[in-house]
């Protein structure tokens, strides 16, 4: 690795483990308190009253059967991207990519999904695989930029932020290219992917709502990322990377190895929440811009979790609430369904400037004990 | 000192309590410093000596209890009262800007303007001026990241007497230099006292405190144990003091065993993180049952050495055989596995993961084999067991196995580190600076192990900077000049003075003046 890109590396790892070791569980249930009640403030502005606003927007989410079942189907995606995020973060690392994984996960899926044979086998068969494309595109997406880390020492972040447009750019090119066509469905007056074959398609957990087995195989997802980081010996390399990257060395641990693998997997996550679209919406088939910012609003929401895997499911639900209780309250409040994107922008603002949560609420900075060993030292001469 | 106490006090502190949640770190201390005078602060590590001097520099702000200086009673609300006060404070920790020049560090913050631009040229004759009168030679113009350590504490004390600073506060100051720097520090540090200034020097060595101090007062638990004459005092009557109970100094050792051959270095090479070569082929050899010292300055090559050793850092050239295997090119795991502990000099770095539990960091090294996990999958009961075992054998003092490692006091972070690499079939310990920074308890404990260690069987190749560590422990003491080892001497016919020379480069045929 080269020494510069190795620095850039470390100041990006003590950032991020900074923010989780002063970051207690409060902090991110109060920011959500603080956006809604600035977010109010925003509808006050505007002329309506936000009373109403919020109330229409939680009838819209969870205010009948059909609602709670539309948002755990909207959050569905923002689970298992989030939590693709997530462990990333364990392992030091800043997946920003997975917007794009998710994209190649989605279209390796629905390309596989209208394979000939598949038409041919049961759905016990047709659905794994359709779910494994989606594995391993993501996979392969996300090895890419850790291939380049362990290798020459090329930054994530700058690495997958391209991968992403290069991701969007062909998504438009393969669903979209009449001639040649690769994934067009010919037949279509909006441009999109050929329906995958029926076999392939997740079964619906309610039927008559959206609801489909992707938030159980998300929730899943969560335990089993959960055990590996906490009970397995490679969760422990994980996570030893990613606290102390010398003490992994030091322990026999291969760092590059350990980067290549995070970061695939964490790929392979977020081609599995691609994955599950396909496979679980009601349509059964992928536009261009079907997935607009699932892969980035996923990192907010990693943030807003803590990079905790069990606590990416409330915050992800969160998510899918605000953007399925927006119609509601357009129709019912008068209020701009934008609102809910103010909202989440400010959850984002108050979870990352957490000092300003920490000094409205008066949260306690956990271990300020021994504030000589770093924090004093900070001033030292000067004003 | 009795001349001094017919001088003015120019900084007393009066029954000052300091808390912090769950501790109380300064419980009403006491302290008086007379103009002209050196102060000594001792105390082991947590006895509360840096929380006092942050709240006499203003860091913190005390509970209880008053500060006087010259008499007069001062309440600081930020160290830039206390600068104004004529405090000065030089930091274990520098704080200085790598990439900025002596001069432009010395009056960051206090910049000399000619209107609007920055008069350097006037800064570099003020530098140049106090490094004159205080014998604190530096080159203005040079960049602080190329300057020594030495040099750069020089700066350090530029910057507080550059500030007017009449009352200097130094803490452990002399944890990173060499003994020649060190006894140059100390007349440094003599010349301010006669030039008028007035010192507290935080330390926890004896020695020094013996060698440079007026007064002594000894800190023990956030309470001022007792204040000592240094004439009259003695290196054992202090560290009971310190400690509040005898210490043993010498750890009872009987005569080495040597064994066969277990570490052999021949003709090594090897490379530091720039590729400078650092380590000039090094020949040695580690008998079992025996504790090779090797002594020297730092930065002549030990560290690569050492890395090297322990298979973190492949060798340019040559051969490192253990137990007959070749390790060139070994990862670490396998060179683990050969039966080799290794603890490293820099424990935060290298040796622990401050945020996992003791008992993660005592399996650190052995987490993938059998009996702590079985098939990738990890067996918590039993970590749990060798953790609880290592704490009670360690004496490691933690609230839980499960607290995080970093939360403790140095000193049972470096017994966690021991205690892992201790464990278990040990062929050969390869241990770096094993006792740094710790207090005189830990220190005592760390060397009964290594000792025990070695009349086990095992091999024990040692690296310290601290020449009283090497002569308490080593059975054959070789001494690192510039990456050759330039003389390999039994214990007996070793001296503090001829090891001291041979530090210095006395063993080269051209000798070259210690910086």
């Amino acid at each position: 690795m080269s020494r510069s890109a190795n620095r850039s590396g470390d100041g990006v790892r003590r950032a991020i483990e900074t923010y989780f070791r002063l970051a207690p569980v409060t902090v991110p249930i109060y920011a959500v308190l603080t956006a809604v009640v600035v977010g109010s403030v925003v509808i006050l502005a505007a002329g309506s009253n936000p009373i109403d606003a919020y109330a229409a927007l939680f009838r819209g989410s969870f205010g009948s059967g059909a609602a709670v079942a539309k948002t755990m189907a909207r959050s569905t995606p923002f689970i298992i991207a989030s939590l693709a995020v997530a462990f990333g973060f364990k392992a030091g690392l800043f997946n920003i990519g997975a917007q794009g994984q998710l994209l190649m996960g989605a279209l390796a899926a629905a390309w596989v999904g209208t394979w000939g044979w598949v038409a041919g086998v049961p759905s016990v068969i047709a659905i794994p695989m359709v779910l494994l494309a989606g594995l391993v595109g993501g996979l392969l997406y996300g090895g890419i930029p850790g291939v380049l880390k362990a290798r020459t020492g090329a930054h994530e972040v700058i690495v997958t932020i391209m991968l992403n447009a290069i991701a969007a750019r062909m998504a438009e090119w393969l669903i979209n290219s009449r001639r040649p066509r690769i994934l067009l469905d010919v037949t279509a007056s909006v441009p999109h992917t050929t329906p995958i074959d029926a076999a392939a398609r997740l079964p619906k957990l309610i039927p008559g709502t959206p609801l489909h087995v992707g938030f159980i195989l998300a929730v899943l997802l969560c335990v089993v990322v959960w055990f590996v980081l906490q009970r397995t010996t490679v969760g422990f390399e994980i996570r030893t990377v990613g606290a102390n990257p010398h003490a992994a060395t030091y322990a026999g641990m291969s760092v590059s190895r350990t980067i290549i693998l995070v970061l695939a997997l964490s790929g392979a996550l977020a081609g599995i929440a691609g994955a599950a679209e396909v496979a679980g919406g009601t349509t059964g088939y992928l536009t261009a811009g079907q997935f607009r910012n699932v892969g980035f609003d996923s990192i907010a929401i990693a943030l807003l979790a803590r990079a905790n895997p069990f606590a990416v499911i409330p915050a992800a639900v969160l998510w899918g609430a605000l953007l399925t209780g927006a119609g509601t309250m357009q129709l019912q409040a008068g209020v701009s369904s934008d609102l809910v994107f103010v909202v989440q922008a400010l959850v984002i603002l108050f979870v990352a400037a957490d000092a300003i949560v920490r000094w409205v609420f008066r949260v306690r900075r956990p271990r300020d004990i021994d504030v000589t060993q770093d924090g004093a030292f900070a001033k030292g001469w000067g004003a | 000192m009795s001349e001094a106490t017919d001088a003015p006090r120019v900084l007393e502190a009066r029954g000052i309590s300091k808390r912090f949640p769950g501790v109380l770190a300064n419980d009403k201390v006491g302290l008086v410093v007379h103009k002209g005078e050196i102060v000594c602060l001792l105390g082991e590590n947590g006895a509360g000596k840096s929380t006092l001097m942050n709240v006499v520099y203003g860091l913190y702000h005390p509970d209880e209890g008053e500060l006087l200086v010259n008499g007069k009673r001062v309440v600081f609300t930020s160290s830039a009262d206390a600068i104004r006060a004529g405090i000065g404070m030089v930091h274990q920790h520098f704080q200085l800007v790598p990439v900025l020049t002596v001069a432009e560090n010395v009056v960051l913050g206090h910049e000399i303007r000619k209107g609007p631009f920055l008069d350097l040229a006037r800064a570099r004759r003020e530098v140049a001026a106090l490094s004159k009168e205080y014998g604190l030679a530096v080159d203005p113009d040079a960049r602080v990241e190329e300057l020594s350590v030495g040099a750069q504490q020089r700066v350090e004390l530029i910057k507080a007497l550059y500030r007017n600073a009449d009352i200097l506060i130094l803490d452990e100051p002399t944890a990173v230099l060499t003994p020649a720097e060190v006894d140059h520090f100390f007349g440094v540090v003599r010349s301010l006292v006669e030039a008028g200034k007035s010192v507290v020097f935080i330390t926890h060595k004896l020695r020094e405190v013996l060698a440079v101090a007026d007064t002594v007062t000894v800190l023990r638990g956030g309470k001022v144990v007792g204040t000592a004459d240094p004439k009259t005092a003695t290196e054992e009557s202090l560290a009971s003091l310190m400690v509040g109970r005898d210490v043993v100094f010498e750890v009872p050792k009987g005569p080495a065993h040597p064994g066969h051959v277990i570490l052999s270095v021949r003709e090594l090479h090897v490379a530091d993180d720039r590729g400078v070569p650092t380590v000039d082929g090094v020949h040695l050899e580690v008998r079992a049952g025996e504790i090779l010292g090797v002594a020297g300055v730092e930065g002549n090559g030990q560290r690569e050495l050492v890395e090297a050793v322990a298979g973190m850092r492949p060798p340019v050239r040559g051969h490192i055989q253990i137990e007959g295997h070749d390790i060139g090119g070994w990862s670490p795991r396998r060179v683990t596995q050969l039966g080799v502990g290794h603890v490293p000099e820099d424990r935060a770095k290298h040796g622990l993961v401050g945020t996992f539990s003791v008992a993660d960091n005592l399996m650190l090294n052995r987490y993938n084999r059998r009996p702590f996990s079985r098939r990738l999958v990890f067996e918590r009961a039993f970590i749990r067991d060798n953790a609880q075992r290592g704490v009670k054998e360690f004496d490691i003092r933690t609230p839980s196995v499960d607290t995080p490692a970093g939360s403790l006091s140095g000193g049972n972070q470096q017994k966690v580190v021991v205690a892992r690499e201790l464990s278990g079939d040990v062929k050969l310990l390869v241990v770096a600076q094993p006792t740094r920074g710790l207090d005189v308890g830990s220190v005592e404990f760390i060397h009964t192990q290594i000792i025990q260690l070695r009349d086990g069987g095992a091999a024990v190749l040692l690296v310290s900077a601290e020449l009283d560590e090497i002569l308490a422990l080593s059975d054959r003491i070789a001494v690192i000049y510039r990456g050759r080892v330039a003389a390999v001497v039994p214990r007996p016919e070793a001296t503090r003075e001829g090891c001291g020379l041979l530090m210095a480069g006395a063993g080269e045929q051209a000798p070259a003046a210690p910086t």
